[in-house]
């Protein structure tokens, strides 16, 4: 295996054990307590509930592709230490 | 974890693996992943209206990430996305219009499930045949395996049947325009329009992105080198997912908490399924795409024969 193959492998097992830490933690804390309001709008107001559902994935898409990308950015100069 | 919306009581660490896997695929060839999404749904006992309406939402927000990590890559033509999304949407209206005309008639599952089969074999048989004569002609000229350090990968694709798609822009029909992203001079508004809605139709006919259909459309037909069209597929697969998920949130067809868990693992896997593409040249990735529908046309036949709908 080569040297750029072996950095970027053990660049993104890092990237994988932060991100599946911070994704717990939001399960935990997030998902949680948005379940029973979210359960509560789709019940009474479909309006509401299609554009929030829109919006969360939306909002969920660009905060993970930034999380991704700046734990990326963060371990891979470490890497060439 | 329960999930009240739907019904259904599943082990999040199952969503988030799915979510892994269909990320990678959809970053890596530009498809929502819906023929393996789909089924993993069902199979843990989402009901498959449910099915259909979450898969959806969750395509966007993975193609939010893939298609901002080809946008960096420079691997989307706007101008194409943009004209793309007018013929899909009309696609995907004519589509779903399709199968409601076809559920007052016997046997929807049937028709629906072998013309999927069908396409979806043709479109793996073609695009064999198609790479693996590229592969030979690449030999033959001596021509590098993998992208020239500093050159964007689509300044070397070559298709063993690029004159469709020279002939297809030399369609005399008007009005034209130029996607200088693409390196195509000149195409008829019309034809680009046609292809969006084809990939639309069989998009609102069989269900999710249609992905499968349109990638091979883009590169065969319209002459896109491969890294573009999968980066503008993903970024077209954004307002047309969008589009779906708010008409299905509005018939009570989308748990968004399934799309949000399963998201949480398609966003990695989006992003490393992207950056994989800067070290293949196209008829690999081409080459590489092949088995997706296979696998896709293999749940259909056995969906049909199991009576279990697997899309």
């Amino acid at each position: 295996m080569n040297q750029e193959v072996k950095s970027s492998l053990k660049s993104f097992i890092i990237e994988l054990v932060v991100y599946a830490a911070l994704v717990v933690g939001y399960f935990l804390l997030v998902l949680e307590f948005l379940g029973d309001w979210l359960h509560r709008v789709y019940m009474e107001n479909p309006h509401l509930y299609a554009f929030l559902a829109l919006a969360l994935i939306v909002c969920q898409g660009v905060v993970l592709e930034i999380l991704t990308r700046v734990l990326l950015d963060l371990i891979k100069p470490r890497m060439r230490d | 974890m329960n999930f009240l919306i739907s019904g259904v009581h599943i082990n999040p660490l199952y969503l988030v693996g799915v979510g892994f896997i269909v990320g990678m695929l959809g970053g890596f060839f530009g498809v929502g992943g819906s023929f393996l999404a789909g089924p993993a749904l069902f199979a843990v006992g989402v009901p498959m209206n449910y099915v259909v309406g979450t898969d959806l939402a969750h395509i966007v927000g993975k193609s939010i990430v893939a298609a901002k990590k080809h946008r960096a890559l420079g691997n989307i033509d706007f101008k194409l996305g943009m004209i793309m999304v007018v013929g899909t949407i009309a696609g995907v209206e004519a589509g779903a219009q399709t199968i409601q005309w076809l559920k007052r008639t016997a046997h929807i599952d049937w028709v629906v499930g072998l013309t999927f089969v069908a396409i979806l074999l043709g479109i793996s048989g073609f695009m064999t045949w198609e790479s693996i004569h590229t592969m030979r002609l690449r030999r033959k000229t001596r021509a590098s395996s993998k992208p020239r350090p500093g050159e964007h990968p689509s300044k070397s694709d070559h298709s063993a049947v690029s004159h469709i798609a020279r002939w297809i822009h030399r369609i005399p029909l008007p009005p034209y325009v130029k996607l200088p992203v693409s390196g195509v001079a000149k195409v008829s508004l019309w034809a680009i329009l046609t292809v969006a809605f084809v990939g639309g139709f069989f998009s609102g006919f069989l269900g999710g992105g249609a992905g499968y259909i349109r990638m091979p459309c883009l590169i065969y037909l319209l002459g896109i080198p491969t890294h573009i069209a999968v980066g503008t597929d993903l970024f077209e697969i954004i307002i047309s997912a969008s589009y779906g998920t708010i008409t299905h949130a509005l018939k009570g067809n989308v748990d968004i908490l399934i799309a949000l868990v399963m998201h949480t693992g398609a966003a990695i896997g989006a992003q490393i399924g992207a950056t994989f593409t800067q070290f293949f040249i196209g008829p690999r990735i081409r080459m590489a795409f092949i088995p997706l529908p296979l696998i896709g046309a293999i749940i259909i036949i056995h969906s049909l024969f199991t009576g279990h709908p697997g899309k």
